[in-house]
């Protein structure tokens, strides 16, 4: 609190960023919230930026109106205010620029966040996901594979999970040897096991082979690897990285596998590119997204020149090929780049996902994150920016992952039992630093924090919302009849996923979800099943039997069906007023439907749908903007009817 | 000459068919007429795939000639059919000679030049009669209906015999105060005679839209008192009008020099113009081409993908129809001004913008027979050549004459407004997909010639079957129903950032596996939907909540009772 000078300004504009359009408001600076409310309005806007968000904090140049302060968001949400005294600017400025940038741990949100839960709720919702459950599931430990105690104390690799699984014939020699000629310490081991063709997929990072160095325990590790699927005399071993990038990894001592020295290999390069050039092409996406009256042929060439959909498509091919690979051939596949954290993790997760209907599934998609990301020890820390860190460790990895996912459910619409605001909170939490999860870089990190006894999990949080992030046409015979997914990676199956850059600009929304719209249909559906279900045994208790010429019983108490959050406004803590407008803004609410007559007449737009908006331009600034209060003003009501 | 004479070789056996979703196909290929056949020997009533030659735009013939011998056994021929609607099918036929026949066939009979030749003219099923009216409404019919019309507006007739425009229909919608003299001399001072007439008047305020083509200003700024009057008399009294052109203000500068122009300051005092940029013609129909081509090439690597999207323009094009739509919808929902929207003819750029206007205005328009009263308004009675525009598509060799997908435009705006307002149309994509197969090749006379004068020449309406009409026959209106629609009376203004416009996937990738999944999941919603309808009970959707609380006191009532008991 100490570095707060100046908790709230009034009368500060917050600028459209795609319009000309303002509202004006007071800002509150809290511990951990930047908050916008609205004043003057009776469906007053309020904007909540947990400070765990806040990517950059820009002081323009002075204005006639007041001092320009632009801050962008890791959850891509970009806000501009205008504050009327340079003195009130400066001090939200600096104030922000050190609560941005936490020291120490224990300044995260996460361990200051109180969901009202007792020790033992807590406790629970930490053991809802159970990667030991999840190896049984696969069918491990099985006759070829074992759990290896080698790793217990974090001895031989420190970002590897204590439990590891290793094939059978590995001994811990063995382990240790190839652990000694693998960066740092990441030996070959099981990640996900294909159990229809008793296929392993494995990961590891690259080989100190330099330019001939060779280990006789990693060579044999690999060997064990491939002998411990019968189906298949060879594994793949894919190298995620562009050749190029190994190559010159050779020349630092590093490398990639000899095909000479291992016997039994299918070596193959796949030309992920590095995090810089990821962060790089994100950046570059951003700022054509970001343009203001950005026109196609812009839009269209600066996608292209970002290069943000060809790193997307470079992904899912390997991960395809990985799948391929296990489903088709039956081998097994041993997946590196260079330090197996990122590139790895992107492939073997999607590959995993591509070739298990389980991952599909909200669990099970926990499972798979926990699993081949949090476990394996993406450093979400450094590439999410949580702690004051290296800039050049950011990369958007883990949501390239997402999006890749997204690409598929824009595939397979049937096939994920999640929609894509699931995606989208999953991203809202791996900055936000609200929950443990995705705290530090590594298990072992995360133990010394002691994040299970003094955070919450996201796991519990989202299960417990889960009606929000069901994807209504989800069909689990889907899963059956296409347990592997086959996605096209024809170039136009890769579009720009509109609803994770521009979350909170909502002009760019279609203005009626097909998506609210069904979930509701269906919620009520099922909620009509119950009450006839319910009133049908009601009945029996009396005696009295369902007249066949009664039509069908209608539900009792109409509940209102649970409104999937906007999750395009949600910030992770809504207010109380912020809740009730977007519960407002939905068609079936009850008290919509109250106020919907009331308001039909008067001139009024769709929501968001004002002219302004739309940039259709010229038409403002050249005969006299006439403003019309009711189109601003009555942007929530509207919706109401409309969504 | 006789359409048989063209036909050389009619039957063939042995042909193998292939076609996407579809494992390769050996039967019978016979040519008529007007369609192509190809039947399974094996089940012959059960398949059967029948195209319209029509609807063929280009045929490429590859024949191999194994030994030499014209005739030698093994000499077979190879013709790739790409069809208007953007299907590509291939045949295997056995011989040369039929081969180069059957081509040479396709190629004569699918670029029929008469109109009376064309199938629409023999088009004659068992459940469709042609006695009875013809088309969904005329312009009078549309003005008696409009009561909103009925204070400052008339319904002229000046131009029945076709002789003020050609490419207007025999009634017209124009101010009240202004008679029929006046009309024919402003006529005189636009191009192709399309003086300004009604389009649209917006229920909220009674502003109108206007459509016309360019005043023929010239180089020496002629005047022409009548249309100024014309004008005047739109916006009556009240302050400001827009003029929405639809070319760059240079191109209109330079129109002058060929006797076109603009609506100039010092004229039309009260008119203010607005210039939005439109690429016409066979600009935009090269784009569809390089679009086309671009969705086709399945080998293209993410990059190459998107720069030859952009290199198309379509979608370019696509956002300036709805930016410039959004324009004047803004002029006369927001501003509450009457606008006057054209660009040089007045035929194509002009309907699109209108029609989409409309869209986004008015509610009517957004049922299936409001959207098709509105095509059939403001597209086929208002004179857009569909016959010159719609000859050739996408794959067609042809050198270009007056091809543009004006039409193809429209309905992907359209499509476009429902991306964004997916339950504000009442109609679905499929509605959209079957216009744009219709407007190309049809067995209806709907889309035949450019202008009602013409379709009156060629007796269309007595000879041919009513697309329109066929398809609000309830059975057939079901196929095309969006089943989340309700209505909203507002204005539905779309999103025009780039990043709000997508590809049509419906339309340009529709043979691709990707739309396969899209229909399953499309289905999906309608059984939830269907089911929800089920459960809700009979007139549900819209009150869901008060048809319940009626049901629900007399069982309450009952339960009351019984607890009683």
């Amino acid at each position: 609190m100490e570095h707060i000078r100046t908790p709230k300004v009034e009368q500060v504009k917050l600028l459209d960023r795609f319009s000309n359009k303002s509202i004006t408001g007071t800002l509150h600076l809290t511990a951990t919230h930047l908050i916008f409310v609205e004043s003057y309005s009776t469906s007053a806007q309020e904007i909540w930026i947990l400070h765990h968000h806040i990517a950059s904090v820009e002081k323009l140049s002075l204005t006639t109106s007041g001092c320009p302060l632009l801050i962008q968001c890791r959850n891509f949400r970009v806000v501009h205010f205008v504050i009327p005294r340079e003195r009130d600017c400066h001090d939200i400025y600096s104030s922000l620029l050190r609560l941005l940038r936490p020291v120490s741990y224990d300044e995260l949100y996460a361990f200051s966040y109180n969901p009202k839960q007792n020790d033992q709720q807590r406790e629970e919702g930490w053991q809802l996901i159970d990667l030991a459950a999840e190896f049984e599931r696969m069918g491990v430990p099985c006759d070829q594979w074992q759990l290896t105690d080698v790793n217990r104390e974090y001895k031989v690799c420190e970002t590897y999970p204590r439990d590891l699984y290793v094939p059978i014939t590995a001994s811990k020699p063995i382990i240790v040897g190839s652990s000694k000629f693998r960066s740092k310490g990441r030996f070959p081991v099981l990640t996900y096991f294909y159990q229809e063709k008793k296929a392993a997929v494995c990961r590891c990072s690259q080989p100190l082979s330099g330019f001939s160095a060779r280990c006789l325990e990693d060579e044999h590790m690999l060997q064990a690897i491939s002998k411990s699927n019968h189906n298949s005399r060879y594994i793949y071993v894919m190298d995620t990285r562009p050749k190029l990038n190994a190559l010159a990894n050779r020349a630092a001592g590093k490398g990639y596998e000899n095909e000479d020295n291992y016997s039994n290999i299918r070596f193959q390069f796949v030309g992920i590119e590095n995090i810089h050039v990821m962060r790089g092409s994100l950046q570059k996406l951003l700022e054509v997204v970001g343009t203001r009256s950005l026109s196609m042929t812009d839009y269209l060439v600066g996608l292209e020149n970002s290069g943000w959909l060809r790193h997307i498509k470079a992904i899912m091919d390997a991960a395809i090929f990985l799948a391929k690979a296990v489903t088709v051939e039956g081998a097994s596949v041993l997946v590196h780049c260079s330090d197996g954290w990122d590139r790895t993790a992107q492939v073997c997760a999607l590959g995993s996902l591509l070739m298990d209907p389980y991952y599909r599934t909200i669990k099970g998609f926990m499972v798979l994150i926990e699993k081949d990301w949090i476990s394996f020890g993406h450093k979400f820390a450094d590439r999410c920016d949580q702690l004051d860190p290296d800039p050049k460790e950011v990369s958007p990895i883990f949501t390239q992952f997402l999006e890749c996912v997204w690409q598929l459910t824009e595939q397979f619409p049937q096939a994920f039992e999640f929609s894509e605001w699931f995606l989208i909170q999953i991203h809202e939490h791996i900055h936000s630093c609200q929950f443990g999860n995705f705290l530090g870089n590594s298990q072992r990190q995360r133990e010394d924090l002691q994040l299970k006894e003094r955070t919450y999990s996201l796991w519990a949080h989202l299960l417990s919302e889960k009606q929000n992030y069901l994807n209504p046409v989800y069909s689990p015979s889907f899963a059956e009849s296409h347990p592997v997914l086959e996605p096209s990676t024809q170039a136009y199956h890769f579009k720009f996923w509109r609803n994770m850059y521009h979350q909170y600009d909502r002009s760019m929304h279609p203005r009626q979800s097909i998506l609210k719209h069904v979930l509701t249909l269906k919620d009520s559906n099922r909620e009509l099943e119950g009450t006839v279900q319910a009133l049908k045994t009601k009945l029996q208790k009396f005696g009295v039997s369902t007249s066949p010429q009664k039509p069908q019983t209608p539900p009792r108490e109409r509940s209102l069906p649970p409104r999937p959050q906007s999750l395009i406004l949600g910030a992770p803590l809504l207010s109380r007023k912020e809740v009730q407008q977007e519960e407002e803004e939905e068609v079936f609410g009850e008290e919509a439907r109250e106020d919907a007559p009331v308001n039909t007449g008067g001139e009024r737009t769709v929501e968001g749908s004002s002219a302004t908006e739309n940039g259709y331009g010229e038409l403002t600034g050249s005969f006299g903007s006439k403003n019309e209060p009711s189109v601003v003003t009555l942007e929530f009501g509207v919706a109401r009817m409309t969504c | 000459m006789e359409l048989s004479e063209h036909i050389k070789t009619a039957n063939v056996e042995d042909v193998t068919l292939k076609r996407p979703f579809h494992p390769a196909l050996r039967g019978t290929l016979c040519v008529t007429s007007h369609h192509l056949l190809f039947s399974d020997r094996k089940d012959e009533a059960s398949w059967q795939l029948l195209i319209l030659l029509r609807n063929i735009d280009a045929i490429e013939k590859s024949v191999e000639n194994l030994f030499g011998y014209p005739r030698a056994v093994g000499s077979s021929g190879t013709i790739t059919i790409k069809c208007k609607d953007l299907l590509v099918l291939q045949l295997e036929i056995p011989g040369m000679e039929e081969c180069l026949n059957i081509a040479s066939s396709i190629e004569a009979l699918s670029s029929l030049e008469s109109v009376t030749e064309m199938y629409p003219f023999f088009y004659r099923p068992s459940h469709l009669t042609l006695q009875g009216p013809w088309g969904l409404s005329s312009m009078e019919q549309y003005y008696k209906q409009t009561e909103r019309l009925w204070d400052r507006w008339r319904v002229s007739t000046v131009n029945s015999d076709y002789s003020v425009c050609p490419s207007y229909p025999s009634a017209v919608i124009v101010p009240r105060e202004v008679a029929d003299d006046m009309l024919i001399r402003s006529a005189r001072f636009r191009q192709g005679g399309r003086f300004p007439v009604l389009s649209y008047c917006h229920h909220r305020n009674g502003m109108v839209i206007m459509r016309s083509s360019q005043p023929l200003t010239g180089a020496n700024k002629k005047r022409c008192k009548e249309d100024e009057l014309l004008l005047q008399a739109v916006i009556d009294g009240s302050e400001l009008g827009y003029v929405i052109d639809l070319r760059s203000a240079q191109q209109a500068q330079q129109a002058r020099m060929t006797g076109g122009g603009f609506e100039s300051k010092s004229c039309y005092s009260h008119w203010k113009r607005i210039h939005r940029h439109h690429e016409r013609g066979k600009v935009v129909q090269e784009s569809l081409i390089k679009l086309v081509e671009a969705c086709s090439d399945p080998s293209h690597s993410v990059d190459r993908w998107l720069s030859k999207l952009e290199n198309s323009k379509w979608l370019s094009h696509v956002h300036s129809a709805l930016s410039t739509a959004g324009l004047v919808v803004e002029c006369v929902e927001r501003d509450g001004h009457s606008v006057l929207v054209h660009g040089s003819e007045g035929t194509d750029n002009t309907l699109l913008v209108s029609s989409l206007a409309q869209l986004i205005l008015d509610p009517a328009s957004r049922t299936v027979t409001g959207f098709l009263c509105l095509l059939e308004r403001e597209w086929i009675q208002a004179g857009h050549p569909f016959q010159q525009r719609c000859a050739h598509s996408a794959y067609s060799h042809a050198r270009l004459k007056q091809e543009c997908p004006s039409f193809l435009l429209l309905l992907d705006c359209v499509w476009q407004v429902w991306r964004q307002f997916p339950l504000a149309l009442e109609f679905s994509e499929a509605l959209l997909l079957r216009l744009a197969q219709e407007a190309y090749a049809s067995n209806y006379g709907t889309f035949l010639c450019n202008s009602e004068q013409e379709r009156c020449a060629a007796g269309v309406k007595e000879n041919t079957h009513c697309l329109l009409q066929s398809l609000l026959k309830p059975d057939i209106e079901e196929q095309y129903l969006n089943p989340l629609y309700e209505p909203t009376d507002l204005a539905i203004w779309p999103s025009v950032h780039p990043q709000s416009l997508q590809l049509w996937t419906g339309l340009f990738l529709r043979w691709t596996e990707y739309a396969q999944n899209m229909v399953e999941a499309r289905e999906e919603v309608w059984s939830i939907v269907k089911e929800h309808r089920e459960r809700a009970g009979p007139d549900q959707t819209n009150n869901t909540l008060s048809t319940h609380c009626e049901t629900l006191t007399p069982f309450e009532n009952l339960m009351d009772e019984l607890t009683i008991l």
